[in-house]
């Protein structure tokens, strides 16, 4: 009791001990410390993420046309539709966070209890949909072909629309089978072989007249540019190098490499603080449940637990932001 | 009780809906111009950014602001304690972001216009 509740025992001696200047209670300035200097860790990455669009900035992804995916709407493009669903979910679980603190102040065990469900269900429901946003990102959907110095180029129509690489490739016969454990060297394997040679797509490329190729570098009105039919098989005959379906932190299908790396290093940290975020609502869950707070005659676990939680919502806002919009 | 010298508890529920209904207009909205990127925002630009992308910056600081004070409660705190939490961030962030965004500008530049050949 002692550990979580301080009573001022030595009032009126500024120097006796047990004064709280800030008005606050010794767990609730540690957990401000704490989200301060978390601020400051993402803050680090967020700006690590804008040092790196600001140096492709004339190639960067277009994030509307990488997160354009809805659960059973298929081949649909729905921009930014489901990051939008997750940035409710999470503001809507704040709320109820913070009505429970609100019901602890009023010690009120079971509407405490009601709104701390509610807002692990709410968490879960999050970290369920960035799974699911990552499996869309790794999975990829139209491919595309890597150059030499290390560049994307991607496949569309006479209208621009995005083709995808089964759609181009003809089949050929290859010898070439993925090298494991078990088929040679026991000490050596490689990464699973794309579904396509690079030579298959080639032919594709040359066999289909309507085919083009879109670069990643940005034209002035913030496109991606898009070569003429000649220039296309020049450049394909130049410079590919080899075939990449989805993402991975080597490289991935949608541009830059860093944009990748950096969509899992930060939507990946914060997922992580979601995911302890939970955890820590379980457990103080199931400590109102037992009465602890009752007993101890404050519900302010609830509320430094909750100062976490809402500090999570709110670096979600600016990852929304600055992943997804800008 | 711990804190009962520091705040009144009374309910504050309306407020805290309150909130909630602002945020989610504000994040309706943000997502109305990121589909539509009206063309009047995007070709315009302000301290070379688009003013879109500025309007999108000033919201997204507008409903931290709104979860500071409302949610994590920093409206009923003492001045000494919001002080120190929310210029420190400020003050370094705004150091952080300055440095590495002239920098990572100027790599761009380095790449683009001089003699270093990197796409080969």
């Amino acid at each position: 009791m002692e550990a979580t509740v301080t009573k001022n025992a030595t009032e009126g001696k500024t120097w006796g001990g047990g004064n709280e200047p800030l008005k606050a209670s010794y767990g609730k300035l540690m957990m401000w410390f704490f989200i301060l200097s978390d601020a400051l860790t993402f803050s680090g990455f967020l700006a690590a993420y804008g040092f790196s669009r600001f140096r492709f900035v004339d190639s960067w992804p277009i994030a509307d046309e990488v997160f354009n995916h809805f659960p059973f709407l298929h081949g649909v493009d729905a921009p930014m539709y489901y990051v939008a669903f997750m940035t409710f979910i999470l503001i809507f679980s704040s709320v109820t966070m913070v009505l429970a603190v609100d019901a602890g102040h009023h010690m009120k065990k079971g509407k405490v209890t009601f709104y701390l469900f509610l807002t692990i269900v709410g968490g879960l429901i999050f970290v369920g949909s960035q799974a699911w946003e990552w499996k869309n990102f790794i999975q990829g959907e139209y491919g595309a072909v890597t150059t030499n110095g290390g560049n994307i180029l991607q496949f569309v129509d006479q209208e621009g629309e995005r083709v995808a690489l089964s759609d181009i490739a003809l089949f050929q016969a290859s010898e070439r089978a993925q090298h494991t454990r078990n088929k040679g060297l026991w000490f050596t394997e490689e990464a699973s072989l794309p579904t396509y040679t690079l030579d298959e797509v080639k032919a594709g490329f040359l066999a289909n007249n309507s085919l083009l190729i879109r670069t990643q570098s940005l034209n002035e009105n913030g496109e991606k540019t898009i070569l003429s039919r000649e220039e296309s098989k020049q450049k394909l005959e130049r410079e590919a190098f080899g075939i990449v379906e989805g993402a991975n932190l080597k490289h991935n299908e949608y541009g830059v490499p860093l944009f990748a790396d950096f969509f899992f290093f930060i939507t990946g940290f914060h997922g992580f603080h979601v995911f302890s975020g939970v955890i820590l609502n379980i457990i103080i869950f199931f400590n109102v449940i037992m009465g602890t707070y009752e007993r101890r005659g404050s519900y302010e676990m609830v509320e430094k637990v909750g100062l976490y939680w809402h500090f999570v919502d709110l670096v979600w806002v600016f990852i929304f932001t600055f992943f997804y919009l800008v | 009780m711990a804190n009962s010298t520091t705040h009144q508890h009374k309910s504050n529920t309306k407020r805290i809906w309150n909130v909630f209904i602002i945020l989610s207009v504000v994040t309706i909205f943000e997502v109305f111009l990121g589909i539509i990127r009206p063309e009047f925002l995007t070709d315009t630009h302000i301290l070379s950014m688009k003013l879109l992308n500025w309007i999108f910056i000033i919201l997204t600081l507008y409903k931290a602001y709104y979860i500071a004070w409302a949610f994590m409660h920093l409206e009923g705190e003492s001045k000494g304690l919001r002080r120190a939490v929310v210029w420190t961030a400020i003050f370094l962030i705004s150091f952080l972001m300055f440095i590495l965004l002239t920098e990572g500008n100027y790599i761009h530049g380095v790449f683009n216009t001089n003699n270093i050949a990197w796409d080969f």
